[in-house]
């Protein structure tokens, strides 16, 4: 569903993908990994169109969108979990969610979007207790839970998510990637990107490494796992010995 | 005249242009809620409304329901068209850069206004006749009544507007995260120019009413700005409740000082309150501590 080809970004001149190509099948979960600074969440800017000068191609369901803006992006059903969770801090749960279903409220209606609400309670039901709460006040993990049940309240056809585990405690971590799972198991198609490359390996069905604006290695996670390229890119104990 | 019916007196002055602190507080939340900026030129909204008021019924003889919808909107139109020309073309800018182009746009409105009307200062008939009512030993002008009564629904319009449409959902997300706010698929660009739109048309509501007890020259709108920015601060930026209740505070002790103390001390009140406002809690009488931690400034 989502195509990308040699696609490059610029911050200014300097170019931060040297050249991207990759693709998603829909109901995959697709890992990018790479340790900081490989340009994984430039690639997710681009996609998103918070980016905008980029050369190459973005095809969507077979529709070029590399140029589209944000705003028709997000209509065509891709979402982004932000890094950093960026949500609106003094506004409430509740209104947190309802935003996040903006760009539909005049197709879909008020009836509608309650009902997604009630699915996105059931499936978080902390954040029906806290839904009158500044989202601001909620714990890290809670507020992770919150920006994802934010993007899905866009009804996605694809998620991408940057980095949903990062700086939370290891259990809520666990449960973070949990919840990929089971969005998977439910139909959802996601670009799952991750610091923390064996717990995203454990559950993704292919993945991407990027280093410094390229990929220089994919394949299933089992065979990523073993693979001296990916070590050498990331686990940096390993690097010397490969060295050596 | 009893003491009993001097403080009544005070009082009804003092809610009077406490009113229209309120108002003009108001006018700096809504840029505030949704730009995260003070938009300084707020006060010269509120001097344009009143003076083309003025020029409409007196020069133009129109009829004061059509004169008010007719400035409102000319108001309007100046406040988007400021947004579009100064503030919209600009790319990342920082909320300082901001803040000095509202400075800017509000020496020109003054500038614009002298070239216009003069330096002469003019009044407008009251809405309804200029006979005070007689309560208890103290007046009270039916112009009052007039303003109370339209900042009331001004404040109720707002309040549904901002806590129960989507678009005044969006205008506050667009103010806390504008990044985000461009995730949800909201356009940030068209929402600023909304908050500058109806912070100009509220701004010249307050002008209108006001013109016919305060009188309007083209400089009438700094010293409104600098108390209705009092009365923001000191109602905890952002509230519109609290921009309100600080706006008759201020009003009230104003009058309260002019009356027994002197009234050359009238001006200085509200900025000793805004010091110690600032010094003692930053975020307001009214303003959540823990929302404002969350908030820019």
């Amino acid at each position: 569903m989502l195509i990308i080809r040699s696609l490059k970004s610029f911050y200014g001149r300097l170019c931060a993908l040297k050249g991207i190509s990759l693709h998603i099948r829909k109901g995959e979960i697709v890992g990018l990994i790479g340790a900081n600074g490989a340009g994984k969440t430039t690639l997710l800017n681009s996609i998103m169109g918070l980016l905008s000068s980029k050369k190459g191609e973005i095809l969507f369901f077979e529709e070029n969108i590399t140029k589209y803006s944000p705003r028709q992006i997000i209509k065509l059903g891709i979402s982004l979990v932000p890094e950093g969770r960026q949500l609106f801090a003094p506004l409430t749960v509740m209104d947190n969610l309802i935003l996040g279903a903006y760009h539909r409220y005049q197709k879909d209606g008020k009836a509608k979007i309650r009902a997604d609400l009630e699915v996105i309670f059931g499936r978080f039901p902390i954040l029906r207790e806290r839904k009158k709460q500044p989202a601001g006040t909620l714990s890290g993990g809670e507020q992770r839970m919150l920006a994802i049940g934010r993007a899905l309240m866009a009804k996605p056809r694809l998620l991408l998510m940057d980095e949903p585990s990062t700086g939370l405690a290891p259990v809520i971590g666990r449960e973070v990637f949990h919840i990929i799972s089971e969005l998977r198991e439910q139909g959802t198609t996601i670009l799952l990107v991750e610091q923390n490359a064996k717990a995203a390996l454990k559950i993704v069905d292919r993945a991407y490494v990027m280093e410094t604006g390229r990929i220089v290695a994919q394949g299933n996670p089992n065979d990523l796992i073993n693979n001296q390229e990916v070590k050498r890119a990331y686990l940096g104990k390993e690097y010397k010995k490969i060295w050596e | 005249m009893s003491l009993g019916s001097q403080i009544l007196q005070y009082l009804f002055t003092g809610i009077t242009v406490g009113s229209i602190y309120g108002m003009v507080a108001l006018g700096f939340n809504i840029i505030y809620n949704s730009t995260g900026i003070i938009n300084l030129a707020q006060g010269e909204f509120v001097m344009l409304g009143g003076m083309i008021m003025i020029s409409l019924t007196t020069t133009f003889k129109l009829p004061l329901p059509l004169g008010f919808l007719i400035s409102v909107l000319l108001v309007t139109m100046i406040g988007a068209a400021f947004e579009r020309l100064a503030i919209h073309p600009l790319k990342n800018p920082s909320v300082i850069t901001l803040i000095i182009i509202t400075v800017a746009g509000s020496i020109l409105f003054k500038g614009g206004a002298m070239f216009l009307w003069g330096k002469g200062t003019f009044t407008l008939p009251a809405f309804s006749g200029e006979k005070p009512i007689f309560i208890l030993g103290a007046t009270i002008l039916p112009q009052t009544l007039w303003i109370l009564g339209i900042m009331g629904i001004v404040v109720l319009l707002l309040t549904l507007f901002f806590s129960f449409t989507q678009a005044g959902k969006a205008m506050k997300a667009c103010a806390v995260n504008r990044e985000a706010a461009n995730l949800m698929g909201i356009n940030v660009k068209v929402m600023v120019l909304f908050s500058f739109a109806l912070s100009a048309a509220i701004g010249a509501v307050a002008g209108i009413i006001i013109a016919p007890i305060s009188l309007m020259d083209y400089n009438r709108g700094t010293m409104l700005a600098v108390k209705g920015f009092c009365a923001a601060v000191l109602g905890g930026l952002g509230s519109n409740l609290g921009a309100i209740t600080a706006g008759f505070i201020i009003g009230i002790m104003e009058s309260l000082g002019a009356g027994f103390i002197s009234s050359g001390y009238k001006d200085a009140i509200a900025l000793v309150v805004l010091l110690v406002v600032l010094f003692v809690k930053p975020s307001g009488i009214l303003g959540n501590k823990e929302r404002s931690q969350l908030k820019k400034f």
